[in-house]
């Protein structure tokens, strides 16, 4: 197993060594010690590889990841698993801001809390937080599900487009258009899949979670706005 | 940009080590705030007795000129750009006139009974060296690294800002309403010695305090108050206290254990802290005041 130690490795070395890997790569289990909350650390992998990083990070780990596994085993710094593509980043502390902001695909975990704007204008990412969500979360979210254990800040989903948003605990506010929906079967199965593929398997009932999304007003405009111009 | 660490001790035995570690912080945050850099650092008092911090050239002998001129005991320790006069209390008035009229070239940073404060432009990393930061002794003690963006890179815009006596401000960010806030407070005798908004962001909170509020409430009512992107970072001769704005604009990161509380723009600043591995690292919340006091 690859292990590199940050105190002494340059990240941008680090960074090279990833994305030198294939996808038939036979050293599948990286371990990052000493992180330092440097920034950027484990961005654009594109290899089925675990990288498993032993301390807090700072901004954008795991940025643009494609297929890896990314464990950040501390805290997270503004945008973690921002843009990423496919695989998984786990934040076993808490996260900053922007969490999988502009994301389009994969799955990203935070044990703890995710702070202001997490999943902004996700476009396909899963995002499951088994703490709170702060204020403006999934603004202008497009595509993909997030789903909170805990509470979520003001203005949850401002102009969403057509991302699936579950909550268990309070919403302080809903932003514009971001309305509750029906929770029906086939959400609850979707629901149940990511708590399970983020590991909660059977811990979290799906019943006590709501569904918010888009009320779809301001998809086209209103002739009564006509006035305005 | 601009970077902010500040840090807090709750254990005596690190007090002489304040300045090295506080520089330490300062330094890794260069990249967030190359032009210029300062620092406030709470250190020892004597009751009675004043500390001026004075910025300026030809520093040497003016303690000395102004013992002779005002016959008080006046004791000064420069520190390449600055001087710290050490007089007594009630000779605060007499010291200031003197400067005003024998020294106008001089510039007063800061003053209190334990506040040092000093700022120039330069590398952070450097300007700390300059001061010599990492051999300096204190309770808690905020640094600043600027990169500028509402006002020129002099010394002048270089914080911390103090306006009132142990008080001192830094802030990321920038303010929208200074210039009108300015107008309200400066007939309150609010005084400002730049054109800085957060100078008035300082001024405001002197003014608070001095109308009987506690650092806390007086940092709630900035929320209504103020308008604009802030982290800001607070020490006061006994407190220390942060507050993001209501959408946390601007980043921060804090680190607390049973020896101190620390202040970051960013986490690596804070991974030299020892016993950093088993802090409770967290994000301050928008809009909350976060404060501590030493009893």
């Amino acid at each position: 197993m690859p292990v590199v130690d940050l105190a002494q490795t340059s990240r941008r070395e680090l960074n090279s060594r990833l994305h030198a890997l294939t996808l038939d790569t036979n050293e599948t289990l990286w371990q990052i010690d000493n992180p330092g909350g440097q920034h950027a650390l484990a961005v654009g992998v594109d290899a089925p590889i675990t990288i498993q990083i032993r301390g807090h990070v700072g901004y954008y780990c795991g940025g643009m990841n494609k297929e890896a596994v990314v464990v950040v085993e501390g805290n997270a710094g503004v945008g973690v698993g921002e843009n990423m593509m496919s695989g998984m980043v786990h934040v076993k502390g808490d996260a900053s801001q922007s969490a999988g902001a502009t994301a389009h695909g994969g799955l990203l975990v935070i044990d703890g809390n995710a702070s202001a704007r997490c999943g902004i204008s996700m476009k396909g990412i899963n995002i499951v937080v088994k703490g709170s969500i702060g204020p403006m979360s999934a603004f202008m979210a497009q595509s993909g599900a997030l789903v909170v254990l805990g509470d979520a800040g003001d203005a949850l989903g401002d102009s969403i487009y057509e991302a699936k948003l579950y909550v268990r605990g309070e919403v302080k506010s809903l932003g514009a258009d971001c309305v509750e929906k029906s929770l029906d079967e086939e959400h609850r199965i979707e629901l149940r899949a990511l708590l399970d593929a983020a590991g909660l398997n059977g811990e979290v009932k799906v019943e006590e979670f709501k569904r918010y999304g888009s009320g779809r007003t301001l998809y086209n405009f209103h002739v009564d706005n006509a006035g305005a111009y | 940009m601009c970077g902010i660490v500040g840090l807090f001790l709750k254990d005596p035995s690190l007090e002489p080590q304040l300045g090295a570690l506080l520089a330490d912080m300062m330094a890794v945050l260069i990249d967030r705030g190359p032009d210029s850099a300062g620092f406030a650092i709470y250190g020892e008092g004597q009751a009675g007795r004043l500390k001026l911090t004075v910025r300026g050239g030809d520093l040497p002998g003016v303690a000395d000129a102004i013992s002779r001129s005002i016959a008080r005991e006046v004791t000064g320790v420069v520190r390449d750009t600055h001087v710290v006069l050490s007089l007594p209390e009630v000779r605060e008035e007499a010291v200031r006139g003197w400067l005003a009229v024998h020294r106008p070239d001089l510039t007063v940073t800061g003053v209190g009974q334990r506040i040092e404060l000093y700022k120039d432009i330069g590398l952070p990393a450097d300007v700390a060296r300059r001061f010599g930061l990492g051999g300096m002794a204190g309770t808690h003690g905020i640094g600043h690294t600027r990169m500028a963006t509402e006002s020129a890179v002099t010394t002048d815009g270089a914080h911390p800002f103090s306006t009132g006596s142990d008080q001192c401000l830094v802030h990321n960010g920038s303010l929208s309403n200074h210039h009108s806030l300015r107008r309200t407070l400066e007939p309150k005798g609010v005084t400002f010695a730049t054109d800085n908004d957060s100078e008035v962001a300082a001024g405001y909170l002197t003014w608070k305090l001095r109308e009987g509020a506690s650092l806390s409430e007086a940092l709630e009512d900035s929320l209504a108050d103020l308008d604009g992107f802030f982290t800001f970072v607070v020490g006061t001769e006994n407190g220390f206290a942060v507050l993001r704005d209501p959408i946390a604009c601007k980043p921060a990161v804090m680190a607390e254990t049973d020896r101190y509380v620390a202040f970051g723009s960013e986490y690596r600043a804070l991974v030299g802290l020892p016993g950093i591995e088993g802090a409770h690292v967290f994000e301050p919340e928008p809009a909350r005041v976060y404060a501590w006091e030493r009893h």
